[in-house]
Protein backbone atom coordinates (compact mmCIF):
# COMPACT_ATOMS: atom_id res chain seq x y z
CA UNK A 1 0.00 0.00 0.00
CA UNK A 2 0.92 3.40 -0.95
CA UNK A 3 1.71 5.92 2.08
CA UNK A 4 -0.49 8.54 0.70
CA UNK A 5 -3.13 5.44 0.85
CA UNK A 6 -2.19 4.80 4.68
CA UNK A 7 -2.25 8.59 4.71
CA UNK A 8 -6.07 8.88 3.70
CA UNK A 9 -6.93 5.94 6.05
CA UNK A 10 -5.64 7.95 8.97
CA UNK A 11 -7.73 11.11 8.00
CA UNK A 12 -10.74 8.89 7.94
CA UNK A 13 -9.46 7.33 11.39
CA UNK A 14 -9.16 10.91 12.42
CA UNK A 15 -12.85 12.53 11.42
CA UNK A 16 -14.60 9.42 12.55
CA UNK A 17 -12.46 9.85 16.07
CA UNK A 18 -13.21 14.08 16.08
CA UNK A 19 -16.91 12.83 15.54
CA UNK A 20 -17.70 10.37 17.97
CA UNK A 21 -16.03 12.30 20.50
CA UNK A 22 -17.18 15.75 20.06
CA UNK A 23 -20.00 15.22 17.69
CA UNK A 24 -18.17 18.15 15.15
CA UNK A 25 -18.81 15.98 11.90
CA UNK A 26 -15.98 17.02 8.83
CA UNK A 27 -16.88 13.61 7.32
CA UNK A 28 -18.29 15.13 4.74
CA UNK A 29 -16.25 18.18 3.76
CA UNK A 30 -14.26 18.15 0.44
CA UNK A 31 -10.99 16.22 1.06
CA UNK A 32 -8.90 17.95 -0.70
CA UNK A 33 -8.74 21.69 1.82
CA UNK A 34 -9.41 19.20 4.53
CA UNK A 35 -6.00 16.96 4.29
CA UNK A 36 -4.24 20.17 3.52
CA UNK A 37 -5.34 21.72 6.67
CA UNK A 38 -5.01 18.25 8.82
CA UNK A 39 -1.03 17.99 7.42
CA UNK A 40 -0.47 21.51 8.18
CA UNK A 41 -1.83 20.69 12.40
CA UNK A 42 0.19 17.61 11.57
CA UNK A 43 3.68 19.72 11.79
CA UNK A 44 2.58 22.08 13.59
CA UNK A 45 1.74 20.04 16.15
CA UNK A 46 4.90 18.00 16.23
CA UNK A 47 3.22 15.14 15.43
CA UNK A 48 5.23 12.36 12.46
CA UNK A 49 1.84 10.61 11.61
CA UNK A 50 -1.43 11.68 11.34
CA UNK A 51 -3.00 9.02 13.89
CA UNK A 52 -0.43 10.20 15.88
CA UNK A 53 -2.57 13.34 16.40
CA UNK A 54 -5.58 10.92 17.03
CA UNK A 55 -5.36 10.25 21.27
CA UNK A 56 -4.29 13.84 21.72
CA UNK A 57 -7.60 14.55 20.23
CA UNK A 58 -9.42 12.07 22.12
CA UNK A 59 -7.95 13.00 25.40
CA UNK A 60 -6.90 16.47 24.92
CA UNK A 61 -9.94 18.78 24.54
CA UNK A 62 -7.87 22.03 24.59
CA UNK A 63 -5.42 20.41 21.64
CA UNK A 64 -9.08 20.01 20.01
CA UNK A 65 -10.28 23.39 20.74
CA UNK A 66 -6.97 24.55 19.22
CA UNK A 67 -7.84 22.36 16.43
CA UNK A 68 -11.44 23.49 15.75
CA UNK A 69 -9.99 27.10 15.74
CA UNK A 70 -7.29 26.49 13.20
CA UNK A 71 -9.20 24.61 11.14
CA UNK A 72 -12.42 26.52 10.36
CA UNK A 73 -11.86 29.95 9.93
CA UNK A 74 -11.87 31.15 6.48
CA UNK A 75 -11.48 34.67 5.60
CA UNK A 76 -13.28 36.89 4.28
CA UNK A 77 -13.62 40.89 3.38
CA UNK A 78 -16.55 43.28 4.09
CA UNK A 79 -18.52 43.59 0.40
CA UNK A 80 -16.79 40.62 -0.83
CA UNK A 81 -17.81 40.36 -4.50
CA UNK A 82 -19.15 43.96 -4.98
CA UNK A 83 -21.28 43.26 -8.20
CA UNK A 84 -23.11 40.61 -5.96
CA UNK A 85 -24.01 43.42 -3.21
CA UNK A 86 -24.86 45.63 -5.92
CA UNK A 87 -27.47 42.97 -7.09
CA UNK A 88 -29.07 42.38 -3.52
CA UNK A 89 -29.37 46.16 -3.69
CA UNK A 90 -31.33 46.50 -7.37
CA UNK A 91 -33.01 42.68 -6.83
CA UNK A 92 -33.37 41.33 -3.35
CA UNK A 93 -33.84 45.01 -1.96
CA UNK A 94 -37.55 45.85 -3.59
CA UNK A 95 -38.33 42.20 -2.68
CA UNK A 96 -38.26 42.49 0.87
CA UNK A 97 -38.86 46.15 0.80
CA UNK A 98 -43.21 44.11 0.56
CA UNK A 99 -42.49 42.37 3.53
CA UNK A 100 -43.87 44.01 7.27
CA UNK A 101 -40.77 42.71 8.93
CA UNK A 102 -37.65 40.41 7.48
CA UNK A 103 -35.95 37.97 8.94
CA UNK A 104 -32.46 37.32 7.40
CA UNK A 105 -29.85 34.03 7.64
CA UNK A 106 -26.24 34.28 7.02
CA UNK A 107 -25.43 31.11 7.28
CA UNK A 108 -21.57 30.34 8.23
CA UNK A 109 -21.13 34.22 8.53
CA UNK A 110 -17.33 33.24 9.85
CA UNK A 111 -15.96 36.25 11.31
CA UNK A 112 -19.00 38.60 10.67
CA UNK A 113 -17.32 41.44 8.31
CA UNK A 114 -20.38 40.06 5.42
CA UNK A 115 -23.17 40.40 8.02
CA UNK A 116 -21.96 43.54 8.76
CA UNK A 117 -21.74 44.67 5.00
CA UNK A 118 -25.72 43.43 4.58
CA UNK A 119 -26.70 45.52 7.73
CA UNK A 120 -24.94 48.60 6.14
CA UNK A 121 -26.56 48.23 3.04
CA UNK A 122 -29.81 47.77 4.94
CA UNK A 123 -29.70 50.74 6.62
CA UNK A 124 -28.55 52.61 3.49
CA UNK A 125 -32.27 51.30 1.56
CA UNK A 126 -34.01 52.18 4.40
CA UNK A 127 -34.70 48.64 5.79
CA UNK A 128 -32.42 48.35 8.34
CA UNK A 129 -35.20 48.97 11.36
CA UNK A 130 -37.70 46.60 10.53
CA UNK A 131 -35.08 43.83 9.64
CA UNK A 132 -33.40 40.81 11.80
CA UNK A 133 -30.15 39.53 11.00
CA UNK A 134 -29.22 36.03 12.72
CA UNK A 135 -25.98 35.61 11.63
CA UNK A 136 -24.56 31.92 12.32
CA UNK A 137 -21.25 30.07 12.50
CA UNK A 138 -20.37 26.85 14.35
CA UNK A 139 -17.07 27.70 15.27
CA UNK A 140 -17.20 29.95 18.94
CA UNK A 141 -13.63 31.61 18.31
CA UNK A 142 -14.67 33.19 14.87
CA UNK A 143 -18.17 34.04 16.28
CA UNK A 144 -16.66 35.99 18.87
CA UNK A 145 -14.52 38.16 16.69
CA UNK A 146 -18.24 38.64 14.50
CA UNK A 147 -19.80 39.67 17.90
CA UNK A 148 -17.07 42.66 18.56
CA UNK A 149 -16.90 44.23 15.02
CA UNK A 150 -13.49 45.07 15.33
CA UNK A 151 -11.19 44.09 12.03
CA UNK A 152 -7.36 45.36 11.22
CA UNK A 153 -7.00 48.62 10.03
CA UNK A 154 -5.30 47.30 7.12
CA UNK A 155 -8.33 45.85 6.10
CA UNK A 156 -9.84 49.97 5.47
CA UNK A 157 -8.66 50.00 1.76
CA UNK A 158 -10.04 47.08 0.43
CA UNK A 159 -13.14 47.85 2.50
CA UNK A 160 -13.59 51.20 1.15
CA UNK A 161 -12.90 50.37 -2.10
CA UNK A 162 -15.75 47.09 -1.66
CA UNK A 163 -17.91 49.49 -0.53
CA UNK A 164 -17.85 52.16 -3.14
CA UNK A 165 -17.71 49.25 -5.89
CA UNK A 166 -21.18 47.30 -3.90
CA UNK A 167 -23.05 51.28 -4.52
CA UNK A 168 -22.27 52.42 -1.28
CA UNK A 169 -24.38 55.70 -1.38
CA UNK A 170 -22.43 57.09 1.89
CA UNK A 171 -18.97 57.51 2.87
CA UNK A 172 -17.53 54.06 4.68
CA UNK A 173 -15.84 56.14 7.14
CA UNK A 174 -18.58 56.80 8.82
CA UNK A 175 -19.73 53.39 9.90
CA UNK A 176 -16.26 52.71 11.70
CA UNK A 177 -13.98 54.48 13.85
CA UNK A 178 -10.26 54.11 13.77
CA UNK A 179 -8.20 53.12 17.05
CA UNK A 180 -4.41 52.28 16.96
CA UNK A 181 -4.38 49.30 14.44
CA UNK A 182 -8.36 48.43 14.81
CA UNK A 183 -10.98 49.76 12.95
CA UNK A 184 -14.22 49.31 15.24
CA UNK A 185 -17.68 49.02 13.35
CA UNK A 186 -20.78 51.62 14.85
CA UNK A 187 -22.53 50.07 17.43
CA UNK A 188 -25.78 50.86 15.18
CA UNK A 189 -24.84 48.30 12.78
CA UNK A 190 -24.88 45.47 15.36
CA UNK A 191 -28.70 46.23 16.91
CA UNK A 192 -30.42 44.05 14.95
CA UNK A 193 -27.86 41.02 15.00
CA UNK A 194 -27.74 37.98 16.46
CA UNK A 195 -24.85 36.17 16.21
CA UNK A 196 -25.52 32.31 17.22
CA UNK A 197 -24.01 29.21 17.15
CA UNK A 198 -25.51 26.52 14.31
CA UNK A 199 -24.06 23.94 12.49
CA UNK A 200 -25.23 23.18 9.06
CA UNK A 201 -24.08 19.84 9.36
CA UNK A 202 -25.32 18.82 12.58
CA UNK A 203 -28.53 21.24 13.20
CA UNK A 204 -31.35 21.88 12.05
CA UNK A 205 -33.87 24.50 9.83
CA UNK A 206 -33.89 28.02 10.98
CA UNK A 207 -37.45 28.65 10.49
CA UNK A 208 -39.49 31.28 8.06
CA UNK A 209 -36.60 33.28 7.08
CA UNK A 210 -37.03 35.93 4.01
CA UNK A 211 -33.37 36.06 2.69
CA UNK A 212 -30.62 33.39 3.36
CA UNK A 213 -26.95 34.32 2.37
CA UNK A 214 -24.91 31.12 2.62
CA UNK A 215 -21.63 32.25 0.42
CA UNK A 216 -18.44 29.96 0.24
CA UNK A 217 -19.38 27.94 2.71
CA UNK A 218 -20.86 24.83 0.47
CA UNK A 219 -17.56 24.82 -1.36
CA UNK A 220 -16.19 23.08 1.49
CA UNK A 221 -18.25 20.77 1.52
CA UNK A 222 -18.79 17.24 -0.72
CA UNK A 223 -22.18 17.13 -3.00
CA UNK A 224 -23.73 15.02 -0.28
CA UNK A 225 -23.29 17.36 2.60
CA UNK A 226 -24.25 20.33 0.01
CA UNK A 227 -27.33 18.47 -0.87
CA UNK A 228 -28.74 18.56 2.50
CA UNK A 229 -27.67 22.06 3.81
CA UNK A 230 -29.50 23.12 0.13
CA UNK A 231 -32.80 21.45 1.58
CA UNK A 232 -31.98 22.51 4.98
CA UNK A 233 -32.01 26.07 3.53
CA UNK A 234 -35.03 25.70 0.81
CA UNK A 235 -37.03 24.70 3.93
CA UNK A 236 -35.95 27.66 5.96
CA UNK A 237 -37.45 29.92 3.46
CA UNK A 238 -40.89 31.33 3.01
CA UNK A 239 -42.07 31.28 -0.07
CA UNK A 240 -41.01 33.83 -2.18
CA UNK A 241 -37.60 33.61 -0.17
CA UNK A 242 -34.14 34.37 -1.19
CA UNK A 243 -31.10 32.14 -1.49
CA UNK A 244 -27.58 33.61 -2.33
CA UNK A 245 -24.51 31.55 -2.69
CA UNK A 246 -21.36 32.21 -3.51
CA UNK A 247 -20.06 33.12 -6.88
CA UNK A 248 -18.71 29.64 -7.72
CA UNK A 249 -21.76 27.87 -6.16
CA UNK A 250 -24.47 27.04 -7.66
CA UNK A 251 -28.05 25.05 -7.01
CA UNK A 252 -27.39 23.75 -10.83
CA UNK A 253 -27.00 20.37 -10.32
CA UNK A 254 -29.10 20.03 -6.78
CA UNK A 255 -31.83 18.06 -6.06
CA UNK A 256 -33.78 21.60 -4.95
CA UNK A 257 -32.75 23.47 -8.44
CA UNK A 258 -36.30 22.81 -9.23
CA UNK A 259 -38.08 24.54 -6.24
CA UNK A 260 -35.87 27.70 -7.33
CA UNK A 261 -36.41 30.53 -9.97
CA UNK A 262 -33.22 32.13 -11.02
CA UNK A 263 -32.77 36.29 -10.49
CA UNK A 264 -29.54 35.94 -11.46
CA UNK A 265 -27.04 33.95 -12.23
CA UNK A 266 -23.67 35.89 -11.82
CA UNK A 267 -24.60 36.91 -8.14
CA UNK A 268 -26.07 33.18 -7.28
CA UNK A 269 -29.57 35.07 -6.61
CA UNK A 270 -32.35 32.34 -6.71
CA UNK A 271 -35.94 32.72 -5.57
CA UNK A 272 -38.23 29.97 -4.04
CA UNK A 273 -41.09 29.26 -5.80
CA UNK A 274 -44.60 29.92 -4.83
CA UNK A 275 -45.55 26.60 -4.67
CA UNK B 1 -9.54 13.69 -35.26
CA UNK B 2 -10.94 15.02 -31.48
CA UNK B 3 -13.44 16.98 -31.59
CA UNK B 4 -13.11 19.98 -29.10
CA UNK B 5 -15.14 18.35 -26.60
CA UNK B 6 -14.12 16.43 -23.20
CA UNK B 7 -13.64 12.91 -22.66
CA UNK B 8 -12.71 10.54 -20.19
CA UNK B 9 -8.96 10.03 -19.10
CA UNK B 10 -6.59 7.20 -20.81
CA UNK B 11 -5.95 4.71 -18.67
CA UNK B 12 -2.01 4.46 -18.73
CA UNK B 13 1.06 6.70 -18.14
CA UNK B 14 0.92 10.82 -17.42
CA UNK B 15 -2.75 11.39 -16.46
CA UNK B 16 -2.88 15.33 -15.37
CA UNK B 17 -0.80 18.17 -16.18
CA UNK B 18 -0.41 21.06 -13.79
CA UNK B 19 0.97 24.39 -14.55
CA UNK B 20 1.30 27.31 -12.76
CA UNK B 21 2.46 30.96 -13.96
CA UNK B 22 1.77 34.62 -12.71
CA UNK B 23 4.03 37.98 -14.53
CA UNK B 24 4.37 37.57 -17.77
CA UNK B 25 1.76 34.78 -17.63
CA UNK B 26 -0.13 36.26 -21.31
CA UNK B 27 2.40 35.86 -23.63
CA UNK B 28 3.68 32.54 -21.68
CA UNK B 29 0.38 30.67 -22.36
CA UNK B 30 -1.01 32.26 -25.59
CA UNK B 31 2.08 30.47 -26.95
CA UNK B 32 1.79 27.11 -25.04
CA UNK B 33 -1.58 26.84 -26.06
CA UNK B 34 -1.19 27.52 -29.20
CA UNK B 35 1.47 24.94 -29.58
CA UNK B 36 -0.61 22.14 -28.14
CA UNK B 37 -1.16 19.43 -30.51
CA UNK B 38 -4.85 18.52 -31.24
CA UNK B 39 -6.66 15.98 -30.09
CA UNK B 40 -4.34 16.63 -27.00
CA UNK B 41 -5.44 13.87 -24.14
CA UNK B 42 -3.98 15.57 -20.96
CA UNK B 43 -6.04 17.48 -18.69
CA UNK B 44 -4.36 21.01 -18.14
CA UNK B 45 -4.74 22.86 -14.97
CA UNK B 46 -3.36 26.31 -14.57
CA UNK B 47 -3.01 28.39 -11.67
CA UNK B 48 -2.29 31.95 -12.78
CA UNK B 49 -2.02 34.77 -10.39
CA UNK B 50 -4.86 37.44 -11.09
CA UNK B 51 -6.33 40.67 -9.32
CA UNK B 52 -9.19 39.37 -7.63
CA UNK B 53 -11.86 41.17 -9.73
CA UNK B 54 -10.14 39.85 -13.17
CA UNK B 55 -12.37 39.22 -15.84
CA UNK B 56 -11.78 36.74 -18.15
CA UNK B 57 -12.26 37.81 -21.76
CA UNK B 58 -8.95 36.67 -22.53
CA UNK B 59 -10.96 33.01 -22.48
CA UNK B 60 -12.28 33.73 -25.87
CA UNK B 61 -8.78 34.52 -27.44
CA UNK B 62 -7.22 31.38 -26.12
CA UNK B 63 -10.00 29.51 -27.07
CA UNK B 64 -9.58 30.65 -31.03
CA UNK B 65 -6.21 29.75 -30.49
CA UNK B 66 -6.01 26.48 -28.59
CA UNK B 67 -7.26 23.07 -29.76
CA UNK B 68 -8.20 22.31 -26.02
CA UNK B 69 -11.53 23.87 -24.45
CA UNK B 70 -10.17 26.54 -22.01
CA UNK B 71 -12.49 27.61 -18.81
CA UNK B 72 -13.06 28.19 -15.65
CA UNK B 73 -13.23 25.82 -12.92
CA UNK B 74 -16.78 25.24 -11.44
CA UNK B 75 -16.99 24.10 -8.02
CA UNK B 76 -17.00 19.72 -7.79
CA UNK B 77 -16.49 19.85 -11.73
CA UNK B 78 -15.50 16.53 -13.01
CA UNK B 79 -11.96 16.39 -14.59
CA UNK B 80 -11.86 15.90 -17.91
CA UNK B 81 -9.55 15.61 -21.12
CA UNK B 82 -9.82 18.38 -24.05
CA UNK B 83 -9.99 20.80 -21.29
CA UNK B 84 -7.73 23.60 -19.65
CA UNK B 85 -8.93 24.12 -16.48
CA UNK B 86 -8.32 27.66 -14.92
CA UNK B 87 -8.40 28.89 -11.39
CA UNK B 88 -10.86 30.90 -10.38
CA UNK B 89 -9.51 34.44 -9.46
CA UNK B 90 -9.47 34.93 -5.59
CA UNK B 91 -10.20 31.16 -4.66
CA UNK B 92 -7.69 28.32 -4.23
CA UNK B 93 -8.03 25.30 -6.70
CA UNK B 94 -7.58 21.64 -5.51
CA UNK B 95 -7.55 17.98 -6.86
CA UNK B 96 -9.93 15.54 -5.20
CA UNK B 97 -9.29 12.28 -5.18
CA UNK B 98 -11.98 11.18 -7.43
CA UNK B 99 -10.85 13.45 -10.16
CA UNK B 100 -13.18 16.33 -9.66
CA UNK B 101 -12.17 19.70 -8.22
CA UNK B 102 -12.99 22.12 -5.42
CA UNK B 103 -12.30 25.54 -4.06
CA UNK B 104 -11.50 27.13 -1.47
CA UNK B 105 -11.02 30.58 0.07
CA UNK B 106 -8.26 29.36 2.66
CA UNK B 107 -5.85 32.17 3.71
CA UNK B 108 -3.29 33.37 0.70
CA UNK B 109 -0.51 30.72 0.44
CA UNK B 110 3.28 32.98 -0.65
CA UNK B 111 1.09 36.13 -0.54
CA UNK B 112 -1.65 34.34 -3.46
CA UNK B 113 -4.77 33.08 -3.60
CA UNK B 114 -4.98 31.34 -6.19
CA UNK B 115 -1.94 29.75 -5.22
CA UNK B 116 0.38 27.06 -7.42
CA UNK B 117 1.31 25.23 -4.27
CA UNK B 118 -2.00 25.09 -3.13
CA UNK B 119 -2.75 22.88 -6.77
CA UNK B 120 0.77 21.50 -7.34
CA UNK B 121 0.62 19.83 -3.29
CA UNK B 122 -3.14 18.48 -4.07
CA UNK B 123 -2.79 17.21 -7.67
CA UNK B 124 0.35 15.26 -6.37
CA UNK B 125 -1.40 13.63 -3.98
CA UNK B 126 -3.67 12.31 -5.79
CA UNK B 127 -1.67 11.64 -9.26
CA UNK B 128 1.44 11.16 -8.04
CA UNK B 129 4.02 9.83 -10.50
CA UNK B 130 1.50 10.00 -13.20
CA UNK B 131 1.61 14.08 -12.73
CA UNK B 132 3.34 16.86 -14.43
CA UNK B 133 4.19 19.94 -13.30
CA UNK B 134 4.99 23.44 -15.60
CA UNK B 135 5.95 26.16 -14.00
CA UNK B 136 6.71 29.65 -16.22
CA UNK B 137 7.08 32.73 -15.77
CA UNK B 138 6.57 34.63 -12.50
CA UNK B 139 7.61 37.44 -10.31
CA UNK B 140 7.16 34.84 -7.33
CA UNK B 141 8.34 31.94 -5.37
CA UNK B 142 4.68 30.62 -5.01
CA UNK B 143 5.26 27.13 -7.25
CA UNK B 144 8.56 25.64 -5.67
CA UNK B 145 7.45 23.73 -2.70
CA UNK B 146 4.56 22.06 -5.15
CA UNK B 147 6.89 21.22 -7.47
CA UNK B 148 9.10 20.07 -4.66
CA UNK B 149 6.28 17.76 -3.78
CA UNK B 150 5.40 16.56 -7.25
CA UNK B 151 9.28 15.17 -7.63
CA UNK B 152 8.99 13.55 -4.18
CA UNK B 153 6.09 11.36 -5.63
CA UNK B 154 7.80 10.30 -8.63
CA UNK B 155 6.28 13.04 -11.12
CA UNK B 156 7.89 14.92 -14.01
CA UNK B 157 8.50 18.59 -12.91
CA UNK B 158 9.63 21.03 -15.31
CA UNK B 159 10.77 24.76 -15.06
CA UNK B 160 10.71 26.88 -17.87
CA UNK B 161 14.70 28.29 -18.49
CA UNK B 162 14.89 31.20 -16.62
CA UNK B 163 17.12 32.97 -19.28
CA UNK B 164 14.30 32.83 -21.55
CA UNK B 165 11.19 33.81 -18.89
CA UNK B 166 9.99 37.01 -19.20
CA UNK B 167 9.94 37.21 -15.35
CA UNK B 168 12.30 34.48 -14.38
CA UNK B 169 12.01 34.72 -10.45
CA UNK B 170 9.68 32.06 -10.24
CA UNK B 171 11.15 29.12 -12.05
CA UNK B 172 14.56 30.02 -11.04
CA UNK B 173 13.34 29.81 -7.61
CA UNK B 174 12.04 25.90 -8.40
CA UNK B 175 15.62 25.24 -9.68
CA UNK B 176 17.37 26.85 -6.69
CA UNK B 177 15.11 24.28 -4.55
CA UNK B 178 16.43 21.89 -6.71
CA UNK B 179 12.33 20.60 -7.67
CA UNK B 180 13.20 21.06 -11.36
CA UNK B 181 13.62 17.46 -13.30
CA UNK B 182 13.97 19.63 -17.11
CA UNK B 183 14.37 23.28 -17.48
CA UNK B 184 12.90 24.17 -20.51
CA UNK B 185 12.25 27.19 -22.98
CA UNK B 186 8.84 27.61 -23.89
CA UNK B 187 9.33 26.48 -27.49
CA UNK B 188 11.34 23.16 -25.49
CA UNK B 189 8.23 22.47 -23.42
CA UNK B 190 5.66 23.18 -26.76
CA UNK B 191 8.10 20.11 -28.45
CA UNK B 192 8.04 17.76 -25.31
CA UNK B 193 3.90 18.19 -25.12
CA UNK B 194 3.91 17.38 -28.98
CA UNK B 195 6.21 14.17 -28.11
CA UNK B 196 4.48 13.21 -25.60
CA UNK B 197 0.92 13.15 -27.19
CA UNK B 198 2.69 11.37 -30.48
CA UNK B 199 4.35 8.89 -27.86
CA UNK B 200 1.22 8.48 -25.69
CA UNK B 201 1.63 10.00 -22.68
CA UNK B 202 4.44 7.57 -21.19
CA UNK B 203 5.44 7.88 -18.22
CA UNK B 204 8.79 7.58 -16.58
CA UNK B 205 7.52 3.88 -14.52
CA UNK B 206 5.19 3.00 -17.77
CA UNK B 207 7.72 2.99 -20.78
CA UNK B 208 7.31 0.67 -23.36
CA UNK B 209 9.30 -2.06 -24.69
CA UNK B 210 11.59 -1.07 -27.30
CA UNK B 211 10.26 2.61 -26.77
CA UNK B 212 13.13 5.26 -26.44
CA UNK B 213 13.22 6.57 -23.24
CA UNK B 214 11.94 10.09 -24.79
CA UNK B 215 11.79 11.97 -21.41
CA UNK B 216 15.40 11.36 -20.09
CA UNK B 217 16.54 12.03 -23.65
CA UNK B 218 15.10 15.76 -23.66
CA UNK B 219 17.67 18.23 -23.83
CA UNK B 220 17.74 20.24 -20.84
Amino acid sequence: MKAIDIENIEITLLLDAIFNRYGYDFRHYARASIERRIRQLKGKSGCTTISEMIPKLLHDESFFQKFVREFSIPVTDMFRDPFVYQCIRKQVVPILKTHPFVKIWHAGCATGEEAYSLSILLKEENLYDRSTLFATDFNDTALDIAKKGIYALTNAKTFTANYQAAGGISSFSEYYHARYEAMALNNALKKNITFANHNLVTDSVFGEMHFILCRNVLIYFDKILQDRVLKLFSDSLVHGGILCLGTRESLKFSTIAEKFSIIDETARLYQKKAV
Amino acid sequence: MHSKQGHDMKKNGYKAIVMGVSAGGLAALSRLFSDLPEGFALPLIVVQHVHPTADRQIFDYFNSNCPLTVKEVEDKEKILAGYVYFAPPDYHLLVERDKTFSLSIDPRVTYSRPAIDVLFESAAYVWSSRLIGILLTGASSDGSRGMQLIKAHGGLTIAQDPATAEYPVMPQSAIDANAADKILSLDGIGKFLKTLSKTGYPDRQTKIQGQADFISDVET
